[in-house]
């Protein structure tokens, strides 16, 4: 019925269009698992990212943070291969930009080292996987190419504020989330938006290039939950690139995280949160599409670290800047596929 | 007569008609309305046909000649003299001064990533280096204005870099109180300054020093050419002095008439001094710009290639590999770390090349101690990089900027510096070389405008009275 819906709304080019589409989504995913069957390892991974790809695409994906793989504390061949290296260490992608999240603080004399709730988080993956929280090294990444450096190997995993989606999901693997947080209005406190609606009809809005904010800006502004004169133009290569904007006067406000958000207000006290979040968000440990075992490894972590380390790292990092009770952040109690 | 013929001609066919009294009485005054060059025409061919009416001819022609020799000869060699003085003083300070606007802004912008990358309180000797460079582009730029034509693309090029200026520094500034506060959005607005620096600044300073050049060409081209037409002219006065001489001779068996002598001597001596001057002055000029010039060009191109170099490096590590870039073979690289390797190629065949066209050992000495330097550096990287790679961040921090001072962490800093120092000399020595070959030359010209114009006046006077004096004995 759904279907004949479908149909009778497509007329003329448009049904034709529509059935190319359909042509071509359908022959690249029976055309893929043939160009991954020639590694006998890999092929089951394959076929576990095309069964994923074809459920992800079907049925609008509902809540991606309960599609991890579960947790596992053995070696597989990825984890292996990471601790055959010469130099046995975690490549982890992440940020630098991210007050009390991933930055570098630049008055703690003699340690250069990046710090923050994510950067605790890599450390104590890499304790437990080789033993040593310092087997690390670190890359920074530019927000819309996390999913890049993953594919293309540069890094073995991106803990970075990275919202799991299923639109990400096609590309890369996730962990279970290790943190909540949604989408929220930055603005100076003399502002007159007052949160994420009609007040920001005619201003400027600033978000990052590949972030979650500018899909749900885009698609918002589509369907009118926010006015068509909000100016979406302005895009940056990194979230904290729009404070800057912010305090220029080159935009009147910032969609971001709201916990990211909340990093930018704690910069500058004349900037505040508008409104509530708008959207629920869970960030995850990204892997590559098919690092099964590793993702398995991840998740045992962030059971261990959810018991201990969760709350005493939200306590140094978070809590000066999203408050002292740490629940509305808290991710929910895992569930495995 | 011929105007009455002629207007009967035009007249409309029909019986013949009698001399009017109207046509009688325009044809009257037409007969004796003669043009005064036409009069003139006649009593010199009337003149022409008797000796001294010849003489006079003569005489009026060799004057004329030799003045107009001596007054080409003043014109054009004053113009060279002009270029020259242009050269020395006007072009050359301008385009040095633009590779200078350049250079310090790539430094101050290298020095400001440079403190970043020390931390919340940046050095002193950084803090020091960023503002001494701002001051110098700025006074250089105040130079650069006050000799740009109003309107002209130059002036439009250096408004521009004027209103960025303060934009610029006010974005630093930014990034220093947030840096201080320990706040990331200090790194977000020093990108901010160093993408303006990069795309907009930089560019235009660029720009800027290939005007000049093209003005430096230009003032080249006008001092150098050989004056032709004064060349030919006097060539012309002493060939019609010599002739001269050749018909008196024959004419009256004597041999020296003084004053075509006189005159002879003033030409010979005007073209002499004029060719040998000119000769003498275009080798230096060609000199100086042979030594000078393009020495220069080559050490300022080496010069920003290790600015650039060093750039890359500090911001390889400020971006911690955010940025890549994608080679031909598929291979992905830091995009920094990238730029530099490209800038340490350029530094190395800009060395090599500065090294060819230094003629003394003055120039090449620190020509070859910067090459040292740089392979040093080179060194010194490699072990940075590696210390990086393998998670050392810190390890590579001290490589590249120093540790606490007493580490004896031997940074890559120190062999930048002593590059940018040793290219300096270089630098100097060369201008030295081609002051002293372009003031040379310059110098070979001084006083031939005048010294030509005298002598042809002196000239031509001899002239006139030789000619008198042969003309007297037909009195």
């Amino acid at each position: 019925m759904r279907v004949r819906r479908l149909r009778a709304g497509l007329k003329g080019w448009g049904g034709v269009g529509a059935m190319a589409v359909v042509l071509v989504l359908t022959a690249v995913f029976v055309l893929l698992p043939l160009a991954r069957a020639g590694g006998t390892d890999q092929a089951t991974g394959g076929v576990g990212g095309l069964a994923e790809g074809v459920r992800a695409s079907a049925h609008a994906c509902q809540d991606p943070e309960k599609r991890s793989l579960s947790p596992s504390g053995a070696d597989g061949d990825t984890v292996k291969a990471i601790k055959s290296r010469a130099h046995p260490r975690l490549v982890i992608g992440v940020d630098q930009n991210s007050y009390r999240w991933g930055y570098r603080d630049p008055n703690r004399s003699g340690s250069s080292e990046l710090e923050g709730f994510d950067i605790d988080l890599a450390r104590r993956i890499a304790r437990e996987i080789l033993g040593d929280p310092d087997a690390v090294v670190f890359r920074a990444i530019p927000t819309n190419q996390r999913t890049e450096a993953i594919r293309s190997g540069r890094v073995d995993m991106v803990v970075r504020t990275m919202t799991i989606t299923c639109d990400r999901l096609r590309q890369v693997a996730f962990s279970a989330p290790y943190f909540r947080t949604g989408q929220q209005v930055l603005a100076p406190r003399k502002s007159d938006i007052t949160g994420y609606d009609d007040t920001l009809a005619h201003k400027r809005v600033c978000s990052a290039t590949g972030s979650t904010a500018l899909t749900q800006l885009t698609a918002d502004r589509g369907s009118g939950r926010i006015p068509p004169s909000t100016d979406i133009s302005v895009t940056v290569p990194n979230q904290l690139d729009c404070l800057v904007r912010l305090q220029l006067g080159q935009v009147d406000a910032v969609v971001t995280d709201g916990a990211l958000a909340a990093s930018q207000a704690a910069q500058d006290p004349t900037v505040e949160l508008k409104g509530r979040r708008f959207t629920t968000e869970y960030y995850g440990v990204a892997m590559k599409k098919g690092a099964d075992d590793l993702v398995r490894r991840v998740n045992r972590v962030l059971e261990d670290y959810r018991g201990d380390g969760w709350r005493a790292s939200y306590d140094t990092w978070l809590s000066a800047t999203l408050g002292e009770d740490p629940e509305p952040s808290r991710p929910p109690s895992p569930t495995y596929r | 007569m011929t105007t009455s013929s002629r207007q009967r001609g035009t007249a409309p066919p029909g019986p013949p008609t009698p001399l009017s009294a109207p046509a009688s009485a325009t044809a009257a005054p037409t007969a004796p309305r003669r043009t005064a060059f036409a009069e003139g025409f006649d009593r010199l061919r009337h003149a022409a046909g008797t000796e001294p009416g010849r003489l006079r001819l003569i005489g009026a022609l060799l004057a004329l000649l030799v003045l107009a020799f001596g007054a080409a000869g003043a014109w054009q060699m004053s113009d060279r003299a002009t270029a020259a003085d242009d050269v020395l003083h006007r072009s050359q300070p301008l385009s040095a001064g633009a590779a200078e606007i350049y250079r310090s802004l790539a430094d101050a912008n290298t020095a400001a990533a440079g403190g970043f990358l020390a931390g919340g309180q940046e050095p002193a000797a950084v803090r020091e280096r960023y503002e001494n460079d701002l001051e110098t582009a700025a006074t250089k730029l105040v130079t650069a204005a006050a000799a740009a034509d109003p309107g002209s693309p130059a002036a439009a090029t250096i408004a521009g870099l004027n209103r960025l200026l303060p934009q610029y520094e006010g974005l630093i500034e930014r990034a220093r109180a947030n840096n201080r506060l320990g706040y990331p959005v200090g790194g977000a607005y020093l990108r901010a300054a160093n993408a303006m620096m990069q795309d907009r600044m930089l560019p235009a300073a660029q720009d800027l020093y290939t005007k000049e050049n093209q003005r430096l060409r230009a003032d080249y081209a006008d001092a150098t050419p050989y004056p032709w037409l004064a060349l030919a002219l006097g060539v012309a006065a002493l060939a019609a002095l010599a002739w001269a001489q050749r018909r008196h001779y024959r004419r009256t068996n004597r041999v020296l008439n003084r004053g075509l002598v006189a005159a002879t001597a003033a030409s010979a001596a005007v073209l002499l001094w004029m060719t040998v001057g000119h000769t003498v002055a275009r080798a230096g000029l060609d000199s100086s710009y042979e030594h000078g010039i393009r020495s220069l060009s080559v050490l300022h191109d080496a010069r920003i290639a290790s600015l650039n170099a060093r750039g890359n490096e500090n911001l390889t590590l400020v971006s911690r590999g955010a940025e890549t870039k994608k080679l031909a073979d598929g291979d992905i690289v830091d995009l920094y770390d990238y730029d530099f390797g490209q800038e340490m190629k350029a530094l190395a065949a800009g060395l090599a090349h500065a090294e060819t066209l230094a003629d003394d050992s003055a120039g090449r000495e620190p020509v070859r101690a910067a090459t040292g330097n740089m392979k040093v550096w080179r060194e010194r990287h490699t072990v940075a990089r590696e210390a990086d790679d393998a998670g050392d961040y810190q390890g590579a921090l001290d490589k590249v900027i120093g540790g606490d001072g007493d580490k004896g962490a031997e940074p890559t800093g120190e062999c930048f510096d002593s590059v940018d120092k040793n290219l300096g000399l270089a630098v100097d020595h060369e201008e030295s070389e081609f002051h002293r070959a372009a003031a040379g030359g310059r110098d070979a010209l001084g006083g031939l405008p005048a010294g030509a114009a005298v002598l042809a006046v002196l000239g031509a006077a001899g002239a006139v009275l030789g000619i008198g004096r042969r003309l007297s004995e037909y009195r």
